[in-house]
Formats: structure tokens, sequence, C-alpha cells
């Protein structure tokens, strides 16, 4: 047997190399359909034995069949049943049988003579097709109709009896097809079904497909030449003409896959991240709440049994929206889609797809739930210039409501920019919506003043800001998100010692699209190389190099990211190299400043081995891994990772250097003294975790501290007085802080120079002065004065607040009263 | 007359390296001193016996380097390393400044002596420095592109060459660049174990490859 015209479809396009890899044709016996078996097998399986006596009868649709060899490829069939296998409606399916149709229906007007031509078997399928559509040209007897077109053994070309029917020339399908009207996409449907290999019924046997070369063409040349039977001519055009179609499907379903997405485990992870940044309780979160439905992480990042992998299926997903009901959601590689949801047994998932397959999750949280896209449309808002889908809210804009996003805006802008002056103090403070709503509306009333002049500069306002905030139902409800880190003074300095999530609400961003990269894009990438690829000589180079970019600048830190410059930065500090160590800590330290890249130092498990350097001998290399841990370790679970790899107990042992102040310190002594600073520095960020205080304690860091207390330089005392007014809040720290003396200190330092520093020793004094003695000691040390004259001197805000508080506690004492007044 | 080059050495070096360190050095020079079968002959170290003490000991591995390591060594150009020169050049491995350093190290690069590294120099010394890429037309265009790099980096009166004042200025600016066209210093592990063993000279003789 030779191959046929379905064959193309053996060169179909190799699966793509997708770690899950859909299998495009599943048939019911199990195992893809052997293209590649000899036709006959192929043929009585697919469409059986009950044909095989019935005599040519014919049909329709199923001259369309003939590509359907082709269809075995690419189409996609579903698992369901034994015996002959189903076609799943989807789009690609549908396209194809479309396609057939076409040839099929215009076949006999294009081609009168092959239209004629006699399949050697029928093609037979179980027709839904009634009685009364067949008219002209049919003979109706009964429960049977024949076609008047009948063969030489005057056998008729159609024959339809007990709904099965059986057509045999393409003349009739094409007939069959008008017939049939709008249920031909039925019937051509139920043809290819039940006829798996219809090349075979039409030509025979010796047209099969076959695995390897098409031989088909040149054995049917060689027979023209033998004898000169007609068929043979006949047969010849059919096959081409049918090799022509399965070239068309070929291209045209090529087309589609290619334009369909697949999804990859990496993808479908990092969507449920950000999407998890914005869930949670409140009105304004995305969602509710978006969970996996297994924990376990098969290592290529399928959360899916390996049962349900085969059928490219990622994970499964729970989502709750705040608008309906919780959605069971599967993300394959094909895509999204809702699948049937967990059944009684709660570990049993209905896998069967419930829903059209949408490209990512966020496309079907969009379709599925109002409220996701109101509240997207809000943190979009918040965190991007531009959200894309806003466009379809243009044509709501509505007048009245033009005012309000004026008046809003204008808030939001003056908000937004004390926020950034105020920012650079690490005081953290929590989301607190409730409590925002009076200063909200007394914002709004103050606003409202500047809004006339604010109206004229409209066309400077972006619309994007506008637009957003029509869509949210209220003025108050509309900000809070924008305001989270808005909070009123004397909240954030009592709850500045809790664990800040500060980074944990940014949104992954990527650079947009590859067409304009910065220059430095391609030299980073160059660089990056070359640290790859070089010996320690060339890494050296390259890191060199690397440092002269702007490291401060996002474009520059994002582009190490993005061209995979943080791994290879992260492996060079598990060399032995050190040289190379310091190279790459010293650009880490500076890209660190990326909250979206301490992400991704923490993932890669940087933080484990900066931990570890800080054992090493060499200061430099100590002073180095201190100072980016102190940067990457502005998040809970940065912070956490530290603890537990025993980075506190190694920081604590940082702090431990020569009395300070003594004169003529040797280089070497310096040395030590500035890798305590860098200590201090990391211990700061640390311990802003409740548990890394405990550690610190307990590690022998406040006695540390208190020496460290009395250097007499700034940038020495900054830390450490940041580290003390964080710990502060803990009533462990505060008996310590009166007892080892640091008061004194504390007191001193709030006339320097420095303002920040003034801020924290203030605040210090404000967590410490719940006690009484502490504030006999406050006045005892000549505290007062100091505070007095902050307070009528400073433009600083967040000083101003520290003193406030420090102020407020101290006037529990009578004496403090009396003295102040 | 030992004591006398004790001396001179310890004046000439303002006691960068102190008597007994000298001591020493030069108890480990003549350990690895192999006797000279001709009395008349001059004692010291020659190129290869020299060469494979930076091998085995100093971990170096560059062919080029170290015979520029040995010409550094060799003031006198006479071949051979002297006990002088072996304890002055080990002092700068072990207790050098960095102006020192900086010096020797722009010797040790400056492959034909003219006081200028030169692009072709650099090329030289770091065409081994990349992963060959098949895939990749010309296989020297990343060493190019290094050497270009590295120019930028260091030559700062763009003259298309390294004088000593460039390489001073980058290396103070940036200490890794000290060693930018290979190592020729030996690192801080391999020097702890070296000054472990100028306490006990007979763990030096032990290592294999040297008598």
């Amino acid at each position: 047997a030779a191959g046929g015209v379905g064959q193309g479809l053996v060169r179909f396009p190799a699966p793509r190399p997708d770690s899950v890899y859909l299998p495009l044709l599943v048939t019911g016996g199990g195992g893809p359909v052997p293209i590649a078996t000899p036709p006959t097998t192929a043929a009585s399986r697919a469409s059986g034995s009950r044909e095989a006596g019935a005599g040519a009868r014919h049909t329709s649709l199923i001259f369309a069949e003939t590509m359907g060899v082709a269809l075995t490829r690419a189409a996609q069939w579903t698992s369901a049943g034994s015996g002959t296998g189903t076609l799943e409606i989807t789009p690609l399916n549908e396209s194809l049988l479309n396609d057939i149709i076409k040839f099929a229906d215009s076949f006999s007007s294009r081609h009168p003579q092959e239209a004629a031509f006699v399949f050697r078997e029928p093609l037979e399928w179980k027709t839904q097709l009634d009685y009364s559509r067949f008219e002209l040209g049919y003979e109706i007897s009964g429960t049977t109709i024949q076609s008047e077109e009948r063969d030489k053994d005057d056998q008729p070309l159609l024959l339809l009896s007990a709904s099965t029917i059986r057509v045999r020339s393409f003349g009739q399908l094409s007939r069959l097809l008008h017939v049939a009207m709008e249920k031909r996409l039925k019937e051509a449907q139920a043809c290819l079904e039940a006829n798996r290999d219809p090349i075979v019924k039409i030509l025979g046997p010796g047209y099969g497909t076959i695995e390897g070369e098409d031989m088909s063409m040149v054995r049917l040349l060689d027979r023209m030449k033998k004898d000169d039977d007609p068929d043979t001519e006949i047969k010849m055009k059919i096959s081409l003409l049918l090799q022509q179609l399965d070239m068309q499907l070929l291209n045209s379903s090529l087309k589609r896959i290619s334009q369909e997405v697949r999804l990859t485990p990496a993808a479908v992870k990092n969507e449920v991240d950000l999407l998890k940044h914005f869930s949670g309780e409140g009105e304004n979160t995305v969602l509710e709440s978006l969970e996996y439905t297994s924990d376990y992480e098969f290592s290529n990042g399928c959360r899916a049994p390996p049962w349900r992998q085969v059928h490219g299926e990622i994970g499964y997903l729970i989502v709750k929206p705040h608008d309906t009901d919780p959605l069971y959601i599967t993300c394959s590689t094909a895509g999204v889609f809702l699948n049937g949801g967990r059944g009684k047994e709660k570990d049993d998932i209905d896998y069967e797809r419930k829903s059209d397959i949408y490209k990512d999750l966020i496309t079907l949280l969009r379709e599925r739930s109002p409220k996701f896209v109101e509240n997207m449309a809000k943190q979009d808002y918040t965190f991007f210039e531009e959200p894309t889908y806003e466009k379809h809210y243009r044509h709501m804009e509505i007048v009245d409501a033009e005012d309000l996003g004026q008046s809003q805006k204008f808030y939001d802008y003056s908000e937004k920019n004390v926020f950034e002056k105020t920012k650079s103090p690490p005081l953290k403070s929590k989301p607190i919506d409730k409590k925002l709503e009076p200063s909200l509306k007394w914002n709004d009333k103050a606003a409202n003043k500047v809004m006339k002049e604010e109206k004229e500069n409209r066309a400077i306002v972006p619309e994007s800001k506008k637009k957003a905030n029509i869509l949210s139902p209220g003025p108050i409800k509309g900000q809070s998100v924008s305001k989270r880190k808005v909070s009123d003074k004397s909240d954030e300095i009592s709850e500045s010692s809790s664990e800040s999530e500060e980074d944990e609400e940014q949104p992954e961003r990527h650079q947009e699209g590859n067409t304009d990269l910065p220059s430095e894009y391609w030299q980073i990438q160059k660089l990056v190389k070359y640290i790859k690829g070089g010996n320690q000589t060339a890494t050296v180079i390259a890191l060199c190099s690397m440092r002269d970019f702007n490291l401060a600048q996002e474009t520059c830190q994002l582009a190490i990211r993005d061209v995979g410059g943080l791994e290879v930065l992260i492996n060079l500090l598990d060399t032995e190299e050190i040289k190379c160590k310091i190279g790459s800590l010293k650009i880490l330290k500076e890209i660190s400043q990326n909250s979206q890249i301490r992400r991704t130092i923490a993932d890669f498990g940087g933080l484990q081995i900066m931990v570890k350097i800080l054992d090493s001998p060499d200061k430099d290399l100590k002073c180095l891994a201190a100072e980016t841990i102190a940067n990457v370790a502005r998040f809970k679970r940065a912070r956490r990772t530290v603890r537990q790899h025993g980075g506190i107990k190694r920081l604590v042992g940082l702090l431990d250097c020569v009395p300070l102040g003594s004169a003529n310190l040797t280089p070497h002594l310096e040395k030590d003294i500035e890798v305590a600073r860098c200590g201090a520095l990391a211990l700061w960020s640390c311990s802003k975790s409740t548990k890394n205080k405990e550690a610190i304690r307990r590690a022998g860091g406040i006695p540390l501290l208190a020496r460290l207390l009395k250097s007499p330089h700034a940038n020495m005392l900054t830390p450490v007085v940041g580290t003390l007014q964080e710990c502060a809040s803990e009533p462990s720290y505060r008996l310590a802080i009166k007892t080892e003396r640091m008061i004194e200190n504390l007191v001193k330092n709030l006339s320097g120079e420095n303002e920040e520093l003034q801020m924290h020793c203030a605040s210090a004094i404000f967590k410490c002065a719940e006690d009484e003695e502490t504030r006999d000691l406050v006045r005892h040390h000549g505290g007062l004065q100091p505070l007095a004259t902050l307070l009528s001197n400073s433009e600083n805000k967040e000083l101003l607040a520290a003193v406030t508080g420090a102020i407020w506690k101290c006037a529990i004492s009578r004496e403090n009263v009396t003295k102040y007044g | 007359m030992e004591l006398n080059i004790i001396t001179s050495i310890i004046t000439f070096f303002y006691f960068t390296v102190n008597k007994i360190e000298v001591e020493c050095l030069i108890k480990l020079f003549h350990t690895l001193v192999v006797e000279p079968s001709d009395r008349h002959a001059i004692v010291g170290l020659d190129r290869n016996t020299f060469r494979n003490i930076l091998h085995v000991t100093f971990g170096m591995t560059d062919d080029m380097i170290m015979d520029r390591v040995f010409r550094a060594f060799d003031k006198d150009n006479d071949s051979c390393v002297s006990v002088t020169e072996w304890v002055e050049g080990l002092s700068i491995f072990l207790r050098g400044t960095l102006e020192e350093k900086m010096k020797y190290c722009f010797e040790v690069y400056d492959l034909n002596g003219d006081g200028y590294i030169s692009r072709e120099e650099m090329f030289h010394m770091l065409k081994n420095s990349l992963l060959k890429q098949p895939s990749e037309e010309d296989p020297d265009e990343g060493i190019k592109d290094l050497v270009e790099i590295t120019l930028k980096k260091m030559d700062y009166d763009h003259d298309g060459k390294l004088s000593y004042t460039d390489f001073e200025k980058a290396v103070r600016d940036e200490n890794l660049l000290l060693e930018a066209f290979g190592p020729c210093l030996p690192d801080i592990k391999l020097l702890c174990f070296v000054y472990c063993a100028l306490q006990n000279v007979y763990v030096f003789k032990r290592k294999p490859g040297l008598q």
C-alpha cells in the first residue's frame, strides 16, 4: 500500500518544545491514531466492518473526509469513549471542517468529471437529517432514500436507510451538503468521525497512508503507463485534488495554531503570583482569594498530577471573586478554562472543560467577574500609568463625573508628592483603609477650592487617571487603594515596628515589548555573556565595566535581571574567587535598591549565600555582603530567610569591634568599624520582623549596640539608633535601653546635625518613655530642651511626628510638664 | 654575609617585611635552590624551577604570565632569581602595599617592557579568557571586544594604550583591576598557606615537585 492524500499530515508540525506537550490527537482506543498503520487496519478499525457488505451507497459530506486523513493529525480528537473518536468542537476543528465543506460543496461544479467517480467503498455514517429534506433527484420509498443517480451496476450513489447514510461519489456528497443546509457542519463531523481513513474508501487501499515516503504518485504514474484504464487517470486527479486540499488545510491549521497561546508553568505562576498581590480581604482587592488546589509543585513547574499533565494541564486554581461563586479553573498549555470543580470527596476534580478557553487567567476572570474588572481598573490606576484596556470605558465618561475626577486627581498628586518626600526614612506604615476615610473627606473639601484652577490645567491631566476614577463608585473607595501607604502620624509611629509589607505590594513590571530597548540593554547583555563565559580575568573586567553603568537607574537594573544577569551574579558569590565575589556584590548592592531585584535575589537563594559570606576572613567582602543584605531584607520573606540561615547571629557578630572613639586608629581597626557599621545596617533592615528582634537579643546584640551608640559618627549612629528604635517596640529592649544607659546617648544625639538620626532618637525615646524611670532619665540628661527646640525649628514632618510623640509620652510625668512649661 | 643581606633588605623595604620573615624567606630559598653542578654557576632559581614554584605553590597557570613574573623578579636580567631578588619579590607578594603591587603588576603586563600596555599585549594576555563559542564567526571577536571594554575603562588619556599613570588611576579607582590581565599575585588563601609555611619551611619541602 502506498501513501495517500493525507500524507502531508504525517509531517504535521512536530510538537512544540513546550515542557508540557498537548498531544494534538488522542483516539478513543488510546494512543494517537496511527497514521502510519497500514491503511487496512486503520480503515477497518475506524469505519469498521459494518460497512463491508454495504456496497455502494453514498453520502455527501464524507468526501470531505478525504482530507480527513489530514484531519487525523491536525484535528483535535477527544479521548472520550471507545471505538470511533469524536471530534472536539474547538475553533481549530471548526475551521478545518468548514474548509472541507467548502471544498466538497464546490467539487461537483468545479470538477464534474471527477465528481462522477464512484468510490471504492461508500462513506457511511449515522445521519441526523430527516427524510423530508430529500426531494428532487432522490427516490423515496418507505424508510429508504436512494439517489436517482446510479453507477453502472445500477446501484444508487446515495442510500439512506434507518438513519444510516452511504455515499459513493463526490457529486452526491456535494448534493447532500446542499440538502443538509444548516446541518452540514454536524454531518461533516459525523462523517469524519465514522470514516477515519476516507481516502482508502474512496480510492481503494492502494492509496492509504503509509509511513515514510509518499510513493502513491509514482505508483499511479506507473499504473497509468501500463494500462489505459480511464479510472486510473481520474483517481490520479482526485488524489491530486485531495492532496491539494490537504496542503491547504495544513496551512490554515498551521496559521491558526501559531496564533494560539501556549501557556507555560512559569507564565501561569507569574500571573497567579501577581494576582495574589492584589487579592485578599477588603473592598478593593481584585479577588477575595486565589489558591492552587495542590501545594505540591513538580520539578517542571506543573501542579497537575502527571496523568493530567499528559493533557497539557499545568495546574488547578480555586478563585473566589467578590461577586460570584468560587471558580474552579484549569490552567493548561492551551489556555485557561473552567473545570467541573471539586466533587464531594474533596480531592476529586472534575477535569472536563466547562467553558471556552481563554488565553490567560486575567482574561477569564475579566469575563466572569465584573467586580474584578472594576477593581483591576483601580489597581492599574495605582500602579500603572496606562492600563491597556481602559479604552473600553472611554465612551462611559460623564460630564458630572469629570469634576469628581478632577478633585481627586488633584488630591492624588499632592498626596503622592508628600509621600515621596517622606519615603526615604525607613519608618514603615501599614495600609489603613478605614482610618483613612475622614481625612480623605477633608482633603476632598480642601481640594475643591483648588479645583477651579485645576480645571484650567485639565489638558495636562493624564487621561487614565480621570477614567480610573470614574470607574469607582464613590470618591473614598476610589482613593483608598492609592492611599494605602498614607497613614496618620501617631499611628505610624506606634506601628512602625510591625512587619512591613512595603515590597510585597508592588507588582512585577516587565519591560514592555522588545521594541525600544535602550542601548544599555544590549551592552549589559554582552557583559553578562562575558561574565558567564569568561575566566576570572574576563569576569572581573566585565564586572568592573558593568559598574560604569548607572546602576541606580531602573532601566539598567531591570536590564541586568532580564538578560539573566542576576542568576550569574549570584552564582559568582558561590565560587572561590574573591575578586569575582567582590565585583558581583558591588553590583548587587547597587541594584538591590530596586524592589523587584530584591525579590529576584531572594528567589535565587542569594540571601543564603550572602549570609555564608559573612564568615569570610576578607573584610571588604563582609561589608559588601552585609550592605547587600541590608538592601534585600526589606521584605518579610527575605528577613525570615536571613534569620533561618543563621544570618542574625553572624550580623550581630560583625558589631563586635574595638571601642570606638579612640584616637589614631590603624587602617586595620578602621576596617573593623566599617564592618560593624555594615552589620548594623543589615540588622536595621532585619529588625522590622518581631522574631528577628528576639533573635538579635538572644545573639547578644544589645550590649554591642549600646557600645556602638557611643560612636561619634552619624553614619554609624543612624543604623544603630534605627535598629534600637525599631526594637524598642519590645519590652525587653525598652528595659535594656534604660538599664544599659542608652538614654543618655539618645538624648545627646537629639542635638546633632543629622535630621534622620534625630528622628530615630526621638522615636526611640517616644517608645521607651512608657516607663516612668525612663521619663525621669530623659529629663535628667537634659532631653526636654532639645526636643522642644526641634519642635519649633523643624520643617521635617517625620521628625516633627517623632518629636511630638516623644514629648507627649514624656509629658505623662508631672515633673517634665513643670520643667517644660 | 647573610646578615648583611637581611639588613639591606629590611632597610630597602621600609620594614614591610620583618626580620624574622626575611630569615624565613632566605631559608626557604635555600631549600628550593638545586645545588648547581658547576661550582662557578650563580646560585639561584633558574626559570624552570621558578616557574614550577609559581605553579605549584602560588597556583599560577598562564605560561606567559609566569614568564613575565620571572622577569619581574629577575631584576638584573641574568636569567636567575638570586636570594635578594627572591626576598624582594616575595615581600611584595606577602606584604606589598598597593603602590608596590601596582608597579609589579604593570611590569608583568607590559610584555615588551616599553612602558605601555598596548592593545596587542592586552589581546595576548586575554586571548584565553573567554570560552570559545563555535557559533561565532570570529572567535576572537569577544576578546577584541573585551580589550575595548578594558581600554574604555582604564585608558584615561585616550591614547589607545595604558601608561603606568592610566593603570594606577584605574586601580586606585577600582582595586579589582589590579590584576586586570591575569592573576600574577598569589590569592589570599595561598598567601595564608605560604605564611604558615614560612613558620615551618619543611612543610614546603614535602610538596611534590619541589626538591
